[in-house]
């Protein structure tokens, strides 16, 4: 009796000692990246290293707001991250309510295509979309990020909405037909509206794509007052870069937005992950 | 089940019955058109099209101003990676990062699910915690990974002084071999959360019911992880390995900002920042093209694998 509690206790500590120990690994760089972004430049690189600064000073903040175009970074972020969300989200639906709720010649087909989507490597098809948005006159244009971040997510998200939208009572839409309801109201007054969790996954894993992405808006923006939040820090850090402070303090500013999308719909993205297996 | 026939029989029964005019039923067949119509659009343009382009420039020596003027070379651009000592060194260091991320990030990624899989105080906040270096940006974590470890003054370095386990800093960005170090733990270090959340999906999937029945055969601790959780996660260990693998292959943003394009020598460089180089640095966009579809082959390669091991996984559970 009493050395199973003990046991017990010694799981529960053992437990407790190891998933401390990862959270230190994990949390401890971005402690140490807040702690770089709020010293002054001279105790960037102090001996030895200090995880919590002593002065804290908030000029590397100021320096990139006011110089760095950072307010025009982030606008453009913001606006190509809610485009290419607002869009997948309308249009992914549209094509998984096709795929899980009609039935049309080629359904077998289509989807299929779709799901080739699915398992070539996004990097692979920088060349060509390179050459197809040169001709298309979307090479240096946020619309041409927002049409490629859309069609990315596409095959994913319609996969997951598909999942969903088959998950709605046949009762409910048979109820909705004999009242003399369309496809299109089907789709808007019952579908949609019962789908809210997967809907809610869908945003986030689009939003976060998209104001991460790097290897697209790289390519495709050569404009310094287009440029997306990833694009700008990637290309402030020179190779004789100095001014630490004033990148990690960037970064944190593009951070935060994720951190408070992450926070307000986390339930709804670990189900997300867990049902279908969708890398964030 | 019978419930679920019904309801389809109940619903043919009713599209029947307002399909009586002929215009009504040429609407029903063409909504869902209408409905697949944007998202189709898209899709072509921007994936289906460009990668028969793709193909199409990868067997020319294809001119970047006048595309007419190019020239068709058959399978030389393929021949021409393949024999390129720097595509040899960048696919021999794709494969070291495949090797060293896939393991690390199954293994701790699903000590840390075992860890997590029951409810104790504490365990959104350390789930929440060890998602972060997931949600964050690729170019951010490596810019901070490489300020860590910063030659002189990193914080690697000097916890490893004090530490009396090195004493004179090691340059770790300097050098095309000591520079994978901070490159694969990058991958392990972003990769463990996500990791995590899957395999913890998976253990919640197991009845409850087999380990008590485990339980009452008079099975310990051990023996229900081997006996029960081991076998009924390996479905999910197995999708792991796959997706977790062609997610290594596709390794490119650290490389490319940590290396500075393949520094010293071209050395350092992962098979798609080799690929950049050579499409937007040394404008061979055919080399670019062979070498992205070289990739493409070895992921898709991968990917059947997958579905013959998940296929096989299934019949016998």
């Amino acid at each position: 009796m009493n050395t199973l509690g003990r046991q017990k206790y010694t799981a529960f500590a053992v437990r407790y000692a190891l998933l401390l120990a990862g959270a230190l690994i994990v949390t401890v760089p971005f402690i140490y990246m807040v702690s770089v972004s709020l010293k002054p430049q001279a105790y960037t690189f102090e001996m030895p290293p200090q995880l919590f600064p002593h002065d804290i000073t908030f000029e590397h903040y100021r320096e990139v707001l006011a110089k760095q175009n950072l307010v025009v970074y982030f606008a453009n972020s913001l606006l190509v991250a809610v485009a290419s969300t607002s869009g997948t989200v309308l249009i992914a639906s549209l094509l998984a309510y096709a795929f899980a709720r009609m039935k049309f010649a080629g359904k077998r087909v289509l989807f299929s295509v779709l799901l080739i989507g699915m398992m070539i490597p996004p990097v692979m098809l920088i060349i060509p979309q390179f050459l197809v948005a040169k001709e298309l006159s979307l090479l240096n244009s946020l619309l041409g990020l927002i049409l490629v971040y859309i069609t990315m997510s596409l095959s994913m998200q319609t996969f997951l909405l598909r999942g969903v939208f088959a998950g709605v009572p046949q009762d409910l839409l048979d109820a909705a037909l004999i009242d003399g309801g369309g496809q299109g109201t089907l789709f808007w007054r019952i579908v949609l509206p019962l789908s809210r969790p997967g809907l809610a996954a869908v945003t986030i894993f689009t939003f976060l794509y998209s104001w991460d992405e790097f290897p697209w808006a790289h390519v495709a923006i050569r404009e310094t007052a287009k440029r997306t939040l990833p694009v700008a820090i990637a290309l402030f850090r020179r190779p004789d870069l100095t001014e630490w402070g004033q990148l990690f303090a960037m970064s944190i500013i593009a951070l935060l937005p994720v951190l408070v999308v992450y926070v307000i719909f986390q339930r709804y993205f670990v189900a997300g992950i867990a049902t279908t297996g969708l890398k964030g | 089940m019978s419930q679920a026939n019904l309801n389809v029989d109940s619903r043919r029964a009713s599209a029947s019955i307002t399909v009586k005019p002929r215009l009504r039923l040429s609407a029903q067949q063409v909504t869902p058109y209408l409905f697949l119509l944007p998202g189709i659009i898209l899709f072509v343009t921007f994936i289906l099209w460009p990668m028969l382009y793709s193909l199409r420039i990868s067997f020319y020596d294809w001119n970047i101003v006048k595309a007419e003027r190019s020239v068709y070379v058959g399978l030389q651009n393929y021949q021409d990676a393949l024999d390129d000592p720097i595509f040899q060194r960048a696919a021999s260091n794709t494969l070291f990062y495949v090797l060293v991320t896939v393991p690390g990030q199954m293994i701790f990624g699903t000590l840390a699910a075992l860890l997590l899989n029951q409810r104790f105080p504490g365990r959104a906040l350390f789930r929440t915690l060890y998602y972060l270096p997931v949600i964050t940006s690729w170019v951010i974590v490596t810019l901070l990974f490489e300020f860590l470890f910063n030659g002189q003054a990193g914080l690697i370095n000097s916890i490893l002084e004090s530490a009396g386990l090195i004493r004179e800093p090691i340059r770790w960005l300097a050098d095309s071999r000591l520079i994978m170090i901070p490159l694969t733990l990058l991958g392990i270090w972003k990769g463990i959360g996500w990791t995590a959340v899957i395999v913890l999906a998976g253990l919640q999937s197991i009845p409850m019911q087999l380990y008590e029945a485990a339980a009452v055969d008079g099975a310990g601790t051990r023996q229900r992880f081997t006996s029960v959780t081991l076998p009924l996660l390996r479905p999910t260990l197995v999708f792991l390995v796959v997706v977790l693998t062609i997610g290594a292959m596709n390794v490119y943003i650290s490389g490319l900002l940590m290396t500075r394009g393949g520094d010293p020598m071209n050395e350092s460089h992962f098979v798609l920042t080799w690929m950049d180089k050579q499409t937007f640095e040394n404008f061979k966009f055919g080399q670019g093209a062979a070498i992205s579809y070289l990739l493409t082959a070895v992921v898709f390669v991968v990917s059947l694998v997958q579905i013959r091991l998940l296929q096989r996984e299934v019949d016998y559970t």
